[in-house]
């Protein structure tokens, strides 16, 4: 196999990979503050895909209008979610709250397939996504260029908030110890609202970006994306953001090059995320980056 | 400044604190001692917030009881917990923030100062993670994040645990310098003989009820209190 055929698929995996790394810092952030495996969080990049698509193809908005909408009211959903059915559970065993996740994905999933019904429909691509560039005869999809470059300008933004913000630190300190941001003065309830809404709003912006990749959208069309997104947190490091998103990226690229190099197991390429996942939680359960969350707890 | 009457705490079906009450004067240091388990803790955690009692506290004149631990921390109360729970995957001067949370950014500055004319040992590490710190040095930053806030009445569960002695008394010597620029303080303690030497007015807790209160210079000398707490014979 030649060279430039290996670039453009690492160049394909990178930007695959970014979509999982965007989907997966929703998970290790929620997971960081309130102990939860948010199985619903694939839903909600979903939830992105269709208010993007509503505000596209039914409202008529300019698609950077529509795009931005989407994201800020899948936060919204994101925190509505939280507040109806993860808090009222804050104090029961993590099990409640685990399998009132798992119901809140069917929930999402079945209230999208009654309002938009079964039939896929055509995400419309805005013309800047779509078109290629050439350069020295290696040929690359615009979408394939700008989706990493957009994975890591919202990467770098999010670590700004995290690490130089005052409710980001909150967030940080939330992840080891709660009672004790609550005595400092802090709203721990809103805390977990903004981390819902943060990772809800990248889920939503990496559901829309996978739409441009793969442009026929149904209500049950977050559910694998979602559960690699949650293989490569726990790859990362569950807890770390930088982690996710770099979980994100080695997921994404191995997938994209196994099948490249070996076309046989093209038929596998789904598997190989929990592969990983399988062989981290048996080697390396706190993943690459993580840290023993439960040292410094109560 | 702070009035405790009739004070319950439950966990579950157990009783840990028994309808204590007792006050907390302006610009006094009050200590309430203890064996393990006598409800000292669950009653520092009652008036932060954490947990949910029964009864009267009231803050200023204000009944606090049914307050959130955030509203109560706005209220100008601070609590340094047992075990110091400094964040340890945050820094020292971030830590610092966390406990000026609602300070106006323009605030911070002179109280980070401030801070570190009392701690010089944080300032040469601000930038450290906390988690480098020494049992000692946690400690002090844990004091500190609470004066952040600039609370009224500041709040110590067990500030002595697990520290050398020597580092003890820096801390003893340190709350007396803030009693002294005039910090109300509420100091639960095991080592009952430091406590009691730095106190005004002292109480002692057995299993949830209070057995005895007095003075901390008539406590001191109290013989049930000797062959208690002190150790003496």
């Amino acid at each position: 196999m030649d060279l430039t055929i290996i670039l453009q698929q690492l160049v394909n995996g990178v930007s695959l990979g970014s979509l999982y790394g965007l989907v997966a810092i929703g998970y290790t952030m929620v997971y960081g503050v309130i102990r939860l495996i948010n199985f619903a969080h694939g839903d909600i990049m979903m939830v992105g895909m269709y208010f993007a698509f509503t505000g596209i193809a039914m409202m008529f908005l300019p698609w950077w209008a529509a795009f931005l909408l989407s994201m800020l009211a899948s936060a919204l959903v994101g925190v509505i979610v939280d507040r109806v059915a993860y808090k009222p559970l804050r104090n029961a065993s993590r099990i409640s709250a685990l399998i009132t996740a798992i119901g809140v994905s069917f929930f999402l999933e079945n209230s999208f397939l009654v309002i938009y019904g079964g039939v896929p429909k055509a995400f419309p691509i805005p013309s800047v996504f779509n078109g290629a560039i050439n350069i020295h005869s290696v040929i690359f999809p615009n979408i394939a260029i700008i989706t990493p470059i957009v994975a890591i300008v919202f990467l770098l933004i999010l670590l700004f908030i995290l690490h130089k913000t005052k409710y980001g630190m909150a967030m940080r300190a939330l992840s080891f110890d709660i009672d004790t941001v609550r005595i400092m003065g802090i709203n721990v309830d809103l805390v977990i609202s903004l981390v819902f809404a943060l990772g809800s709003f990248l889920a939503a912006l990496g559901g829309i970006f996978w739409a441009m990749r793969y442009p026929a959208i149904n209500p049950l069309i977050g559910i694998m994306p979602g559960l690699k997104a949650f293989a490569a947190a726990v790859l990362g490091g569950i807890g770390s953001v930088t982690g996710a998103a770099l979980g994100g990226f080695i997921i994404g690229v191995t997938e994209i090059l196994v099948v490249a190099l070996f076309p046989a197991l093209a038929g596998y390429k789904d598997a190989f995320a929990f592969l990983f996942l399988i062989f981290v939680l048996l080697f390396k359960p706190t993943g690459i980056l993580g840290e023993d969350l439960e040292r410094g707890r109560f | 400044m702070l009035k405790v009457k009739d004070l319950n705490v439950y966990y579950g079906v157990i009783h840990a604190v028994k309808g204590i009450s007792f006050d907390v004067p302006n610009g006094k240091i009050v200590t309430l001692i203890g064996a393990n388990g006598a409800g000292k803790s669950s009653t520092l955690k009652a008036i932060a917030g954490l947990v949910k009692p029964k009864g009267s506290i009231l803050f200023s004149d204000k009944e606090i009881i049914r307050h959130p631990a955030h509203e109560i921390s706005k209220l100008g109360v601070a609590l340094v917990p047992e075990g110091r729970r400094v964040f340890i995957n945050l820094t020292i001067l971030e830590n610092l923030r966390m406990g000026g949370f609602n300070k106006k950014i323009s605030e911070l500055e002179p109280l980070y100062e401030k801070m570190f004319e009392l701690f010089p040992i944080l300032k040469e590490r601000a930038h450290q993670k906390a988690g480098t710190l020494s049992g000692g040095e946690q400690q002090m930053l844990a004091i500190a994040r609470a004066l952040m806030s600039e609370p009224d009445l500041l709040m110590l569960d067990e500030p002595s645990l697990g520290l050398a002695p020597l580092i003890v008394s820096e801390v003893f010597d340190i709350l007396r310098e803030l009693n002294k620029q005039g910090r109300t303080i509420l100091l639960v303690e095991q080592n009952a003989a430091q406590a009691l030497k730095l106190a005004d007015y002292g109480y002692v807790l057995e299993n949830g009820a209070i057995t005895l209160e007095g003075e901390a210079k008539g406590l001191l000398e109290n013989d049930e209190v000797r062959k208690r707490y002190l150790g003496e014979d």
